[in-house]
């Protein structure tokens, strides 16, 4: 398994973590090559079909990340996010995919080394857990 | 659906070729689908490399771009008006984003940066062919300007843009306007008289013909947008009539009910007030809380004595709704409570003050009419110590991370007053980290202190103990970090330099107006170098210490910068507003009114048409935020720019095979 790399993604809010992973870029702070982000608005415009949608593709971990309690930038999407994972890690979990594949870490946009820790954490619990299960990825 | 993507890769001078091999990854994007040319080139932002997209947008008739360069939070919008000028929507543009989230954290593994950036330039690919235009709206632009604060940095605002011509509504919660600095007396590095300075200012605010003051009130409200905003401000009641009373303080004099005086933050004052003699409004407040005739319903002292008949307990709170154009937020500051901290004993030995309390002391208008004197025996202290970083620079819970600026200064203010003017004979004592005498003329006079004598120890102490001879007195231990040794100075009086912490109200403030604050509670600029008196909305500006410690010229000189950056905003009569934002397809709704309860701004409402119940997004209300689309049961609501098909198009390529 040690081998094994995992594809991870994560889904960026606008105005926290992506710009920690700016910074995070901007310091040359090293992080594993498999992370990739995409930019949202707001960690609350994730979408449960977005996650699932990257499980069925075969991607081996998501980490959804967004603002720190009380800074998100549009009130409480963060803690909407949280909310949807949470209720999203029980469902995997129940149907025997594994919750922990899912993650979601808060951090503020001065914060560039919780992000490197967030991806480099992620990626170290997924190596653990090894590849996606899902067969016949679409 | 675009299906002509031309892909544009930048070197950006080496930062990313250094990397990233340009050859490869332009070859890589040649194997897309949909995509007719790549290129690289050194610099694409220049005017040389934003020629070589428009030609080639000529060219090949490409109908959409991917520009493979620096985080888009720098260049999106300067290629968006590439795509702009050759007639494309600029929404057609996509950004892989491969120098901070590529060559720069994988350096050490070019192979691997490589590969990656090969994956976000087929994600950018593959969102990009799923973009859609989107459009304008012509907004017109409401002239007025909300200032909330009227300390120095809201009254600078307020008199910049009334002298333009704008019309300001400047709303202050105290009881007076003036904010923190008719406090401190005396200001660095000239020691002038801190109220003959504002205190022209203040009237000159009153009688602005273009500025409208309401003082005693709370931003409750605030709806709408940029250039629109809907705002509703509590006028809270005095219990006095403000247009009666004529300020003769013949009702403080007579109440008998006395309260912390939260002004001099040092003695007493009455329950009904007026803060400092050159208060503005020179009216009177009750304060419901003490006052015997609101909390026992007997006294009406004030109401008999009263000879302009303006006490009136029946006064209601009223709500006031104001439409401007921008508003400027201005909230200042408060000083750190350093009770929080036990170790250094405040409140709990009376001869432990902190620079702020020291200054009302020294005023002759203050608490102690100007003489310096010992909480516990009325004695004026000739041994006096200053603490340095109260709260400031220091990482445990209790304390505040950042430097507050301006301690150092005030106290080597009053620690030249001490020595020159109120106590000559007296002994100071500074304990510091490090002294920041940063400003212009700031060196100089921290040179001039240090030869009147007073003495510098650098060491945060650790613990600050009362003496146990009955003198009250105080010993104050900390470790000399330039000898190594350990001391115990003995003094008659502490004084405490505090953080500066985010005024009470800033988060309030903040919340109702939906602008993003920092780790210390301060208001968060939108770009800490570029855009600095810009807030997270669009038409929302900060100015002074609410945006972080500072001292009177910068708070004044960020004051004016707010102030420009407002009349650059209104100075148009209509400005555009795009429209990347929610939108509803009605056939696909259902009414369910999720979305609506899901909406932290308001935006959507639920509207019965012919056609059934459905949800309706007002654009100026509407934020972008896209949870009300994440949140739809049934698709229908969906987020312009940020639509499922385009996220789930990128997700798709991120991870699709290699």
């Amino acid at each position: 398994m040690s081998d094994f790399e995992p594809k991870i993604i994560t889904f960026c809010c606008n105005y926290c973590s992506y710009v920690a992973a700016d910074t995070a870029g901007t310091r040359k702070e090293h992080y594993p090559a498999n992370v990739e982000l995409l930019r949202l608005p707001c960690s609350g415009k994730v979408d449960i079909l977005y996650i699932l949608e990257a499980f069925n593709k075969g991607v081996d971990g998501v980490l959804v990340t967004g603002c720190r309690k009380e800074q998100c930038h549009f009130m409480e999407g963060n803690y909407k996010a949280e909310a949807k994972v949470m209720f999203l890690k029980d469902i995997l979990d129940e149907i025997g995919f594994g919750g922990n594949r899912l993650h979601v870490q808060f951090m503020s946009a001065g914060e560039p080394d919780e992000f490197v820790r967030a991806v480099t954490d992620m990626t170290a619990r997924i190596k653990e857990l090894g590849p996606n299960p899902v067969e016949n990825k679409k | 659906m675009g299906d002509k993507v031309g892909v544009f890769i930048c070197h950006c001078g080496g930062n990313i070729s250094k990397y990233i091999n340009m050859e490869e990854l332009t070859k890589y994007a040649l194997t897309l689908e949909n995509v007719p040319v790549a290129e690289n080139y050194i610099f694409m932002c220049s005017e040389a490399g934003q020629d070589l997209i428009k030609d080639k947008i000529a060219e090949y008739n490409l109908d959409r771009v991917v520009v493979a360069s620096c985080s888009p939070k720098f260049h999106e919008p300067t290629f968006r008006r590439t795509l702009q000028e050759t007639g494309l929507n600029p929404y057609y543009l996509a950004m892989a984003n491969i120098r901070e989230h590529c060559s720069f954290p994988h350096s050490d593994e070019p192979d691997k940066a490589l590969q990656k950036a090969k994956d976000l330039v087929r994600g950018a690919v593959a969102r990009a062919k799923t973009l859609e235009p989107i459009e304008k709206k012509k907004q017109i632009m409401n002239k007025d300007v909300l200032v909330v604060g009227a300390g120095i940095a809201g009254i600078q605002a307020s008199l910049d843009l009334a002298d333009a011509g704008f019309k300001v509504y400047l709303v202050e919660k105290d009881a007076s306007i003036g904010g923190n600095m008719p406090k401190v007396l005396k200001t660095f590095p000239t020691d002038d008289c801190a109220m003959c300075t504002v205190s022209p200012k203040m009237n000159e605010v009153a009688a602005h013909k273009n500025i409208e003051i309401l003082s005693y009130a709370e931003l409750r409200e605030c709806n709408g947008s940029m250039g629109n905003f809907e705002v509703v401000v509590e006028k809270k009641a005095r219990l006095v009539d403000e247009r009666k009373c004529v300020g003769c303080g013949d009702c403080m004099a007579k109440c008998p009910s006395k309260t912390a005086d939260d002004y001099n933050q040092i003695g007493q004052r009455k329950a009904i007030y007026i803060p400092f003699p050159n208060a503005l409004p020179k009216v009177a407040t009750i304060d419901t809380s003490v006052c015997l005739q609101i909390t026992k319903g007997k006294c009406g002292v004030c109401k008999k004595i009263c000879p302009a008949d303006a006490v009136d307990y029946e006064q209601k709170s009223q709500m006031v709704k104001l439409n401007v154009g921008a508003i400027i937020v201005a909230t200042g500051y408060k000083e750190y409570d350093p009770s929080i901290k036990g170790n250094y004993g405040y409140g709990r030995y009376p001869n432990i003050i902190t620079q702020m309390q020291l200054a009302r002391m020294m005023d002759p208008n203050g608490p102690t009419e100007g003489k310096i004197i010992r909480p516990s025996d009325n004695k004026e202290p000739k041994r006096i110590v200053m603490v340095q970083c109260m709260g400031s620079r220091d990482d445990k819970p209790t304390g505040r991370k950042y430097c507050s600026r301006v301690c150092c200064m005030i106290a080597l203010k009053h620690a030249n007053l001490l020595k020159r003017d109120c106590i000559k004979d007296s002994q100071i004592d500074i304990c510091y980290m490090d002294i920041r005498a940063f400003g212009k003329g700031y060196e100089e006079y921290y040179q001039r202190v240090q030869d009147l004598g007073v003495r510098l120890t650098r060491g945060r102490p650790g613990e600050i103990i009362g003496t146990d001879d009955g003198s009250n007195n105080l010993i104050v231990r900390v470790e000399d970090t330039f000898t190594k040794e350990f001391k115990e100075i003995e003094s008659e009086m502490v004084v405490l330099s505090c953080a500066t912490d985010p005024s009470d109200g800033t988060k309030e403030v903040a919340k109702v107006l939906g602008i993003a604050t920092d780790d210390g509670g301060f208001i968060k600029e939108f770009h800490p170098k570029l855009r600095p008196v810009d807030t997270s909305v669009e038409g929302i500006f900060v100015a002074g210490a609410a945006q972080g410690p500072k001292d009177i010229p910068d708070a004044v000189a960020q004051a004016s910068g707010a102030a420009a950056r407002t009349m650059a905003l209104l100075s148009s009569d209509i400005a555009e507003i795009s429209l990347d934002k929610a939108l509803v397809n009605k056939e696909e709704c259902k009414g369910c009114d999720i979305c609506e309860k899901t909406c932290p701004f308001d935006a959507i409402t639920m509207v019965d048409l012919p056609e059934g119940r459905k949800a309706v997004v007002s654009e100026a209300l509407c934020h972008g935020c896209g949870m009300c689309a994440a949140n739809c049961p049934t698709g229908a609501m969906q987020l312009r720019h940020y639509k499922d098909n385009q996220v789930l198009a990128e997700v798709g390529a991120l991870i699709g095979s290699h």
